[in-house]
C-alpha cells in the first residue's frame, strides 16, 4: 500500500466513521436517558435512506403508512390510559398535545405528499421531509414499545429492542422490497488536494455530522430541555423528584435518536446502495463506537466510531472477506478494556 | 417438612413427560409433526443451556449459535474431508466448542453488566463470517453430504430415528440440569445472579463457577448442532448467525428462562408458533414480505409487556389451580413453600462434618494493627488498634459516618488498607481476597441482607457450607453426592433451628420478615462452622422484640464458642449484650473498655450527643 491509497482509505474511513460516530451519539443518548440499549436505531438508518430515494424516485413512500399506523396506536393507547385513570392518567392538554403529534401530523404529511410530487421538490425539502417522516417514529416506538417495561431491568429492555428490530425489519421488507435503492448525490463537485480527490459528498457528510454534533452539544449545554435529558441521564430518581416528566425526557431522546437514525439514513444514501436490512450492520458499528465510549461518554464515543470507520476502511483493503470479522472482534479486547475499569465487589452488579 | 408428595410429582412429571415424547416418536402421526418436533429438540437444547446461562447465572448470550456452529462444522468436516465417523466428530466438536468456549468465556466472563450481551453479539457475528469465508468450510454455500450417525452398525437415516435420538439428548440434559441445580455446586450457580459478592465470602469462586456455566451452556449448544449436522446432512453458516442466536434467547425468555422447562416451552410455542405462521401468513396477506417475523416480535414484546418472567410460571399457576381445586388443599399453604431440595429427602443418610477446633478461650482471635484508610484526602480510619479474644463478643460503635463499616470492609477484605494490618488467629489476613476468609474460620453478614430471595431458607444456609462439601458439578449431575447433599441439609436444618427458625426450611428468603432474614444470614454465617462471626449492623430495622431475640442469640453462640465482632451504632442494643466495646468517631479510636465504662466517657458522650460549645 503505498502513501496515495493509504490517504484515499483514510477519506473513506472518516466518512463513513462520521456518520457511525452520530450513530453512537444517538445510542449513548438513548441508553444514558431510558437505559435501553437501541439496537432499531439501525433500522431508522434504512427507512430514511430508502424513503428518500422514494421520494426521488416520484413514488409515494410507504413509510408514511407505517407513520400513521404507529401514531394511531400511540394515540390509542393514550386515550385508553385516560379511560382507566390511575396514576398515569393522560390530562386533557396531554390528549390534545397526543392527537396533534400522533395524528395529525402524520394525515398532513399523507395530504402534503397526495398534494404535490416530491420527485421535482429541492434536495433540502426533500431531507427536511424524509426527516418529518421517520424521525417521529423514534419516539413513537419507545410509548408503544419500551414505555410500559421502562423501569424493567436493562436486560428486559434489550431483548424488547431486539424484538423491535425483528419487527421493523419485517416491515422494512414490506414497505421497500429486497431491492436496494440508492439516492441523488448531494453534489458532483470535486476537487485534486495531491494525491487525494475530495468529493464534495464526503465534505458535505463530514461537515453536516460536524454541525450536527455541534448542534446537540449547544443544547445539552443551554437549553432546559438538554439539561433535563442531562439531569436524567445522571438520576431519573433525582430528576423526577426535581419535576421533570422521565416518560418525556425519554420521548425526547427517541426523538433525537430518531433525527439522527434519518439524518445519517440521508448522509449514506448516496454513498452506498440501501437495502431494507442495511441498517442493522451500520447501527451496530456505530455501536462499537458508543460501547468504546462506555456507553457514557459523547466525545469518546465518536472517536471511538471514527476509528471503526477506520478500520473497517482498511480491513477492506487488506482483506475484505474478513473486514466485519475483524471489526466485531476488535470489540472483544475493548469490551474487556472498558469493563476491567468499572468493576468493584463494592456495588453489587444487577442494574 | 419432608415433602414425599413433591419428589413424586418432580420424578413422575419427568416420567409422564418421556412416556408422551416416546409416544409421539411411535405412533404414526404425520411425518411433519415429527419433523417440527426434531427441529424444537434442537433448539430445546440449546435453550437448556440458555436458562442454566442467562435465567440462573444472570448472564445474557446472543451468541450461543456460534457453539451450535462450531459443533456442526467440526463434525461436518470430519465425516466428509476425512471420512470420519460422526462419533469421532462429536468428540471433535465437543472439544473444539469446550476450547472456544473456555477462550471466549475467559475474556467475556470478565464483562460486567451489559458490557457482556453486546461482546456476545460481537463474536457471534465474527464468527458467522469466519464460517462464510474460509475456504475449507466451503464459505457461505457449505458442506454437503455428511453421513448418518450409525448406532451399533444401526444408521439413523430416518427421521423418526433421529427423533429419538434428540430427545433422548434432550431428556438427559433436562434431568443433568436439575440434577445440578439442586447441589452444591448448583446453589453456588444459583448465587452468581445477583449474590456474587455473598458467595465470594463464603468461598465459592464465582469466577470460576461463571465459567463452568458458560462452558456447560456451550456443550449443550454444540451437542444441537452435531445432531444438526447429521439430522440435515448439509451445514452452511445461515442457521449459526446472529439472528438465530437472538432466537434462542427468545425461546428461554418466552418460556421462561428462571426455569429449566421454561427452554422445552420456549422452544415448542416458538418453534410450532413460527411454523405456523410460515404456512398460513403469506396465505393470508400475500407473498412480499416476511410476515413471520413481524407477528412474532411484536407477539414477543406483547409477552415481555404482560408477563416478563415468560411463561413457564403461568403454566405453574394455572396446574396448581386447577389441581388444589380438586384436591380440595387450602389456597396459599402450598404456595409459601418450595419444593425440598434432593438432601433433604434423604436427610437419614446425613452424616456428621467434620468441625473446626475452635481457638481456646482467651486467645486472640482478630487484631487489627492501626489500620488505616484514605480515599484521596480524608481518611475514613485513622490508625485504629483493637484485639478481640476467643469467646467475647466485642462491639465497635460509633455515630454515623464514624467510619465503623469501612473497618467491616477492611477486615473482610473487601477494600484494601492504606496503612497498617489486620491478624486472625496469629496471621496476616488484609490484602487476602474476601473469599478465603471463609476457609479460614471467619463468617460475616450483611448491612443490607443478601439472601438469594427466590431460594429457600435452607438452601441459603446451605450457601454458607459451601466449603465444607467437596462435590463438584460433575457428581451433581450423575447424582453421586448424595450422602454429602444429606449432609449439608442436615448441617443447614440444625443451623436454622439453633438460631430459631425450625419449620422454615422451605419458606421462600425473600418472604420472610425483616428480622427473620437477619437471623437467617446468622444462620448461613454459622453454617460455615466460623471461630469469628462478624455482624455488620445485625439490629438494623428490627423492631424492639426482634432485638431482644438477636441479642438472645448472639449470647447462646458465645456461650457455644463463637467469638462475635459486632459493628454497630444502637447504643441501647450493645450495652446489655456485648463483653467490650471499641467506639470510633471520625475515623479515630476515642474509647475501649467495658460498657459501663464506655457509657460514662466523656469523649463518648460527646460524639452521641454532641459537645457544649
Amino acid at each position: 500500500m503505498d502513501a496515495s491509497i493509504a490517504l484515499i482509505l483514510a477519506q473513506d474511513g472518516i466518512t463513513s466513521g462520521a456518520v457511525y460516530a452520530l450513530l453512537a451519539i444517538g445510542l449513548v443518548l438513548v441508553f444514558a436517558v431510558t437505559r435501553v440499549i437501541f439496537i432499531p436505531q439501525g433500522e431508522l438508518v434504512a427507512y430514511g435512506a430508502l424513503t428518500i430515494a422514494t421520494l426521488q424516485s416520484g413514488q409515494f413512500p410507504a413509510t408514511v403508512w407505517l407513520l400513521l399506523l404507529m401514531g394511531g396506536i400511540v394515540f390509542l393507547k393514550d386515550i385508553w390510559q385516560r379511560l382507566r385513570g390511575g396514576e398515569q392518567a393522560v390530562s386533557s392538554g396531554q390528549l390534545m398535545r397526543s392527537c396533534c403529534v400522533n395524528l395529525l401530523w402524520p394525515l398532513a404529511l399523507w395530504l402534503l405528499l397526495k398534494a404535490v410530487s416530491p420527485k421535482d421538490l429541492p434536495l433540502p425539502l426533500q431531507m427536511a421531509l424524509t426527516l418529518a417522516i421517520v424521525a417521529p417514529m423514534g419516539p413513537m416506538l419507545y410509548q408503544i414499545a419500551f414505555e410500559p417495561v421502562a423501569e424493567a431491568s436493562v436486560l428486559l429492555l434489550l431483548i424488547v429492542s431486539v424484538a423491535t428490530h425483528f419487527v421493523l425489519l419485517g416491515l422494512g421488507l414490506v414497505m421497500f422490497g429486497a431491492e436496494g435503492m440508492r439516492s441523488q448525490a448531494f453534489s458532483d463537485w470535486r476537487f485534486n488536494l495531491g494525491p487525494l480527490m475530495v468529493t464534495g459528498q464526503g465534505l458535505a457528510v463530514i461537515g453536516s455530522c460536524l454541525l450536527l454534533m455541534a448542534a446537540l452539544s449547544l443544547f445539552f449545554s443551554r437549553s432546559v430541555s438538554g439539561k433535563a435529558l442531562r439531569a436524567t441521564a445522571i438520576n431519573r430518581l433525582g430528576a423526577r423528584l426535581m419535576g421533570i416528566e422521565v416518560g418525556q425526557s425519554g420521548r425526547l431522546a427517541f426523538l433525537l435518536a430518531g433525527l439522527i437514525g434519518a439524518f445519517s439514513g440521508i448522509l449514506i444514501g448516496p454513498v452506498t446502495t440501501v437495502y431494507y436490512d442495511s441498517g442493522f450492520l451500520i447501527g451496530l458499528k456505530g455501536f462499537v463506537g458508543a460501547i468504546i465510549g462506555g456507553l457514557v461518554s459523547y466525545p469518546i464515543a465518536a472517536g471511538g466510531a471514527v476509528l471503526v470507520g477506520l478500520m473497517e476502511a482498511y480491513a477492506s483493503f487488506w482483506a475484505s472477506a474478513y473486514k466485519e470479522v475483524l471489526v466485531f472482534t476488535l470489540i472483544v479486547p475493548v469490551l474487556v478494556w472498558r469493563s476491567l475499569g468499572t468493576h468493584s465487589l463494592l456495588d453489587e452488579e444487577e442494574s | 417438612m419432608q415433602q414425599p408428595g413433591f419428589l413424586r410429582s418432580r420424578n413422575a412429571g419427568i416420567a409422564l413427560w418421556a412416556v408422551a415424547m416416546l409416544l409421539l416418536g411411535l405412533l404414526p402421526v404425520p411425518e411433519f409433526w415429527i419433523t417440527l418436533a426434531n427441529y424444537i429438540g434442537l433448539s430445546a437444547l440449546v435453550a437448556l443451556g440458555l436458562v442454566l446461562l442467562t435465567g440462573v447465572a444472570g448472564m445474557t448470550s446472543f451468541g450461543q449459535a456460534a457453539f451450535v456452529g462450531l459443533g456442526s462444522y467440526a463434525t461436518a468436516v470430519l465425516t466428509t474431508t476425512y471420512a470420519a465417523s460422526p462419533w469421532a466428530g462429536l468428540l471433535a466438536g465437543l472439544t473444539i466448542v469446550v476450547l472456544a468456549a473456555t477462550a471466549l468465556g475467559g475474556i467475556t466472563m470478565r464483562l460486567s453488566g451489559h458490557y457482556l450481551p453486546l461482546g456476545t453479539i460481537a463474536w457471534c457475528l465474527s464468527l458467522f463470517y469466519l464460517f462464510g469465508n474460509l475456504e475449507f468450510l466451503k464459505k457461505f454455500d457449505g458442506i454437503t453430504g455428511i453421513p448418518a450417525i450409525q448406532v451399533f452398525g444401526f444408521d439413523l437415516q430416518n427421521t423418526r430415528h433421529m427423533y429419538l435420538l434428540i430427545w433422548l439428548v434432550v431428556g438427559l440434559g433436562l434431568v443433568a440440569l436439575l440434577n445440578l441445580l439442586d447441589s452444591r455446586s448448583g446453589r453456588a450457580i444459583r448465587a452468581l445472579k445477583g449474590g456474587v459478592v455473598m458467595a465470594e465470602s463464603f468461598g465459592v469462586n464465582t469466577a470460576r463457577a461463571k465459567l463452568l456455566v458458560f462452558v456447560l451452556a456451550a456443550v449443550l449448544a454444540g451437542l444441537s448442532g452435531w445432531l444438526y449436522a447429521h439430522l440435515q446432512r448439509a451445514v452452511n453458516p445461515t442457521p449459526f448467525g446472529l439472528n438465530a442466536g437472538i432466537s434462542y434467547l427468545f425461546m428461554a425468555v418466552v418460556g421462561g428462562s428462571a426455569h429449566v422447562w421454561g427452554a422445552l416451552v420456549g422452544a415448542a410455542v416458538m418453534g410450532v408458533l413460527s411454523d405456523w405462521l410460515q404456512n398460513n401468513l403469506s396465505k393470508l396477506i400475500g407473498q412480499n414480505g416476511n410476515y413471520e417475523v413481524i407477528v412474532s416480535g411484536l407477539l414477543l414484546m406483547l409477552l415481555l409487556q404482560r408477563s416478563p418472567e415468560g411463561l413457564w410460571p403461568g403454566l405453574v399457576r394455572g396446574f396448581r389451580w386447577l389441581t388444589s381445586s380438586r384436591a380440595a388443599v387450602k389456597p396459599g399453604t402450598e404456595a409459601t413453600s418450595l419444593p425440598a431440595p434432593a438432601g433433604l429427602r434423604l436427610i437419614s443418610r446425613a452424616l456428621a462434618l467434620p468441625t473446626r477446633a475452635k481457638p481456646e478461650p482467651g486467645r486472640t482471635v482478630l487484631e487489627v494493627q492501626s489500620a488505616r484508610k484514605a480515599f484521596g484526602g480524608l481518611v475514613a480510619v485513622n490508625d485504629v488498634s483493637f484485639r478481640l479474644q476467643a469467646g467475647e463478643i466485642l462491639g465497635l460503635i460509633g455515630p454515623n459516618g464514624a467510619g465503623k463499616s469501612t473497618m467491616f470492609n477492611l477486615i473482610t477484605g473487601l477494600l484494601p488498607l492504606s496503612g497498617g494490618a489486620v491478624q486472625f488467629l496469629g496471621e496476616r489476613i488484609d490484602g487476602k481476597p474476601p473469599r478465603t476468609l471463609a476457609a479460614r474460620g471467619m463468617a460475616r453478614s450483611f448491612q443490607h441482607v443478601r439472601l438469594m430471595p427466590t431460594m429457600s431458607a435452607i438452601e441459603n444456609v446451605a450457601i454458607g457450607a459451601h466449603l465444607r462439601g467437596r462435590k463438584g458439578w460433575l457428581a451433581a449431575v450423575l447424582r453421586s453426592n448424595r450422602v454429602e447433599e444429606a449432609s449439608l441439609m442436615h448441617l443447614a436444618s440444625e443451623q436454622l433451628s439453633r438460631v430459631g427458625l425450625a419449620g422454615y426450611e422451605l419458606r421462600e428468603a425473600g418472604s420472610l420478615a425483616l428480622g427473620q432474614q437477619r437471623i437467617l444470614e446468622i444462620a448461613r454465617a454459622l453454617a460455615s462452622d466460623p471461630a469469628l462471626l462478624l455482624l455488620d449492623e445485625p439490629a438494623a430495622g428490627l423492631r424492639h422484640q426482634e432485638k431482644q431475640a438477636l441479642a438472645a442469640l448472639l449470647r447462646r453462640l458465645r456461650d457455644d464458642g463463637v467469638s462475635v465482632l459486632l459493628v454497630e451504632h444502637d447504643m441501647d442494643f450493645v450495652m446489655g449484650l456485648v463483653d467490650r466495646l471499641v467506639v470510633m468517631d471520625f475515623g479515630t479510636r476515642i474509647a475501649e473498655g467495658l460498657p459501663q465504662e464506655v457509657r460514662r466517657n466523656p469523649q463518648v458522650i460527646e460524639a452521641y450527643l454532641g459537645g457544649v460549645e
